[in-house]
């Protein structure tokens, strides 16, 4: 508009004016000023900056906080995991600690050293040693008392054959003998014992070739009755006349009594030989014969056997009463024309009613 | 002269032989006579009468010389050197049973006294003409062979082996199961002498059947023929755990702790031998004899016994103990450590004694329990005592020093129920202190010297170690003595 021109036109000198003296003004500050401007375009931009690299600070640490605490959950997760497991583990270990030791605990006391089957095995021992000393005292009390007894038998039997060979030491009634002396309470042992035993019997001297003719032979009873030492030959015969006549001497005698029985074959066999040769003949075929039926060569026997039927088959087994339950015959036609019974002898009379009331016998004389 | 006057030269000097021959056989056999038939020159007299015509006289000059042969070895080098063993072991074959006889009782005669002339003997070929005369019908010719054998083989395992291949085995053998017991006793004998040089002479013995044979000759009622089977039995099983087995499957148990009654002291003792040998091997056997009961019967054995036989016993015992700690205890619960310290104070012998130690030892030496049973025994004080004894030998020294220190060592440990070693022990067990102190252990240990720096003075160091010094001082050697003298010293205020 043309008012604010004219304005400005009368404002112009004192703008000028006041443009040199702002300018002036201006270059005075200016360095102030622009320092000023600097500290303060340098202090904004600092804040600006800080204000932006706290910004960033804060968004870095907040980016790193998440992303830690991602990262450290992710851990923690892990550590959690393998902490449980651990702790599984401790568990499981410990568990099998117990396990093994209670097992072998057991296997060792079972199998290794079992402290009972040892204390039993002591014990049974200790038994079975008592057991086998009581066994060898016993044995040894009856190995000696055996021999105690041998020997007291060997010592009887020693003295009854003192007493039978010096049974002549026996006392008499008329003299009393060396072991029962009138002066003694009472007889001693060996008279007993003499009085027990029987003497010797007296003894065959072998026969000697030689010495055989005399009256005696050794075996003679004259010979045997005399009490004789022993070895004694027999005394010579006393000579006496030899007796008159067809006698033979004694000791051909003697020799011929003494001869024993030899009976002909003629006696020797008894009466009833033959009958007992014959029954000793059968028995041997009847024992001997195990085959019935005889070997009959070339005769065609076999072929012409009959054939024999089973025991089973061929009767019946039903019991029969005939016999049991009557005993009349019931087929009285098999009977006729029949003669009855003949006895050998006639019934007594006593007996009359009797034979005939069961029979026709009784009427034959 | 007639020839009946001719004749009757021939037999007075026929019978003038006969006689001389039969009085120096009746002579030779008295001792005192053989000085001076030696010296009268009797051998190269009765030489030229062995080739007599006349075999009575034949038969009496080999008796004369074998009773001669016997008396010593001079007079059986004589015999060789006179060139008489040849002619004697060619008659062997031909001659009757009597020459037979008195020419094996020549042969076993010379062959007995040393083993230079069983050497001889068997030189000359005598083996194959005994071995021929042990076939022969008459028992008493087989057992003059088999004697001979038997002498032969004694002395060493060479002659044993040339005896074996003369093949005799077989034919003793068959000796064994005649009738005769005399026969027996001689066989079972001149076996034990085989088999007991090697295992394979013995192997020999068992590979013909001996063993079974000889087992059922046990309960025979002859004593001496019971001693001879046992020795043979115990020669065979003493070289090998396999002979042995073999003897043990036999069943000769439980029928022998029956003999171990027998009246006779040498049958006991033979049969203790042949338990120790068995036992000795392994400790299966050793279990075997226990659960028959065999450690009862030997210790019932050890109490009946006096003298040099109880040692066969003494060392069953410590070798049953010895195998494992089972057996040991098994030794103890069947009373034997009583018995044992019986006849460590009973016997006056060296080689029994040390026996016993060395049995102590094998037992007590596993566990504390066993070394508590021992000393309960009061075995200890002796053993230390016969240790300390500088009559007595380095043996029995070295073997109660074993047995004594091993058992106060073992003992001295604590509870029953740990074992550590003894240098690191540290007791527990009061009660086992008192009792060490109260028997009179711990005076003894004080006395032992012992050179310092070896394992003795270490071991009484650390038993020392167990009891406070006060004690330990009482208990030393002069201890009195350092009372006496402070006493003496002291002056009263």
């Amino acid at each position: 508009s043309m008012a604010s021109l004219v304005r400005l036109q009368n404002e112009i000198e004192r703008i000028k004016e006041e443009y040199f003296t702002r300018n002036r003004i201006a270059e005075e500050n200016r360095q102030r000023e622009n320092e000023a401007a600097i500290l303060i375009q340098s202090w904004f931009r600092g804040c600006q900056v800080r204000a932006y690299l706290s910004h960033l600070h804060r968004k870095a640490t907040i980016i790193q906080k998440i992303w830690r605490g991602f990262t450290a959950r992710a851990h923690f997760r892990q550590m959690v995991k393998a902490a449980y497991f651990i702790m599984k583990m401790n568990f499981y270990h410990e568990m099998s600690v117990r396990i093994q030791q209670r097992w072998r605990g057991y296997c060792v006391r079972k199998y290794s050293h079992n402290y009972y089957a040892r204390k039993r095995y002591m014990e049974g021992l200790a038994r079975k040693n008592k057991q086998i000393r009581r066994d060898l005292e016993e044995f040894s009390e009856f190995q000696r008392r055996e021999r105690e007894r041998m020997a007291m038998e060997r010592e009887e039997q020693e003295k009854n054959v003192q007493a039978q060979r010096m049974h002549f030491l026996l006392s008499t009634k008329q003299c009393p003998g060396v072991f029962n002396s009138p002066f003694r309470p009472g007889p001693d042992e060996m008279e007993l014992r003499l009085r027990r035993t029987k003497p010797l019997p007296p003894r065959n001297i072998p026969r000697d070739r030689a010495s055989l003719l005399g009256n005696t032979s050794p075996s003679s009873p004259s010979f045997l009755g005399v009490p004789r030492a022993f070895g004694a030959k027999p005394l010579p015969p006393i000579p006496s006349k030899k007796p008159q006549g067809p006698f033979r001497g004694p000791a051909e005698v003697w020799a011929q009594r003494q001869r024993g029985l030899e009976p002909s074959l003629r006696v020797q066999t008894s009466i009833s030989d033959l009958e007992q040769a014959q029954d000793q003949l059968r028995s041997g075929e009847w024992r001997n014969h195990t085959m019935e039926t005889m070997f009959q060569p070339f005769s065609k026997a076999h072929q012409n056997r009959s054939y024999e039927r089973m025991l089973h088959t061929s009767s019946s087994f039903q019991p029969v009463p005939y016999g049991t339950k009557h005993f009349r015959e019931e087929h009285q036609e098999n009977l006729q024309g029949k003669q009855p019974f003949k006895t050998v002898f006639t019934t007594c009379h006593v007996f009359d009613k009797f034979g005939r009331l069961y029979s026709n016998a009784g009427k034959i004389v | 002269m007639s020839q009946r006057q001719v004749l009757q030269v021939f037999e007075q000097y026929q019978k003038s032989r006969a006689q001389f021959v039969q009085t120096i056989a009746e002579l030779a056999t008295r001792p005192q006579n053989i000085e001076t038939l030696q010296n009268a020159g009797v051998m190269s007299l009765l030489r030229p009468l062995l080739l007599d015509v006349v075999p009575t006289i034949q038969q009496t000059t080999a008796l004369a010389l074998g009773r001669l042969a016997n008396y010593n070895d001079d007079l059986a080098v004589a015999v060789v050197k006179g060139d008489i063993l040849p002619q004697l072991v060619y008659s062997l074959t031909e001659q009757n049973r009597f020459y037979k006889k008195a020419a094996a009782f020549v042969l076993r005669a010379v062959a007995k006294h040393s083993p230079a002339l069983a050497q001889a003997v068997v030189d000359c070929g005598a083996l194959d003409a005994l071995v021929i005369s042990l076939e022969e019908f008459d028992p008493g010719v087989k057992e003059a062979a088999a004697w001979a054998l038997g002498y032969i083989a004694r002395h060493n395992a060479h002659l044993s082996q040339a005896v074996v291949d003369a093949g005799a085995v077989p034919l003793l053998v068959l000796c064994i199961q005649e009738p005769e017991v005399a026969l027996k006793r001689i066989a079972a004998s001149a076996l034990s002498d085989i088999a007991k040089h090697s295992p394979e002479l013995a192997q020999t013995v068992v590979d013909t059947g001996a063993i079974a044979h000889l087992a059922q000759m046990i309960l025979n009622p002859d004593a001496k023929l019971k001693r001879q089977v046992f020795s043979a039995l115990s020669q065979i099983s003493k070289h090998s755990v396999d002979l042995a087995e073999m003897v043990v499957e036999a069943e000769i148990f439980p029928a022998v702790l029956a003999c171990l009654r027998d009246p006779d002291e040498y049958v006991r003792k033979n049969v203790t031998t042949l338990m120790r040998e068995i036992t000795k091997h392994t400790p299966e056997l050793s279990l075997m004899i226990v659960n028959a009961g065999g450690v009862a019967a030997v210790i019932d054995y050890l109490g009946d016994s006096r003298g040099n036989v109880r040692l066969p016993g003494i060392m069953m015992l410590g070798y049953v103990a010895a195998h494992s700690e089972n057996l040991a205890m098994a030794v103890i619960v069947s009373k034997g450590v009583p018995q044992l310290a019986i006849c460590l104070s009973e016997e006056p012998e060296e080689h029994i004694k040390a026996a016993t130690a060395w049995a102590f030892g094998q037992i007590g030496r596993h566990t504390p329990e066993h070394a508590r049973a021992v000393s309960t025994a009061n075995v200890l004080p002796k053993l230390l005592a016969l240790y300390m004894d500088t009559d007595s030998s380095e043996d029995l020294q070295v073997k109660t020093a074993q047995g004594f220190i091993i058992q106060c060592i073992v003992f001295l440990v604590s509870s029953p129920l740990t074992f550590s070693p003894p240098l690191q022990v540290l007791p527990h067990d009061s009660k086992a202190r008192r009792l060490f102190v109260t028997s009179g252990g711990l005076k003894k240990v004080q006395e032992i010297k012992a050179d310092p720096g070896s394992a003795l003075q270490e071991y009484i160091n650390s038993i020392n170690n167990c009891y406070p010094e006060e004690i330990v001082r009482y208990y030393s050697p002069g201890y009195s003595e350092t009372l006496l003298a402070r006493v003496e010293k002291y002056q009263p205020v």
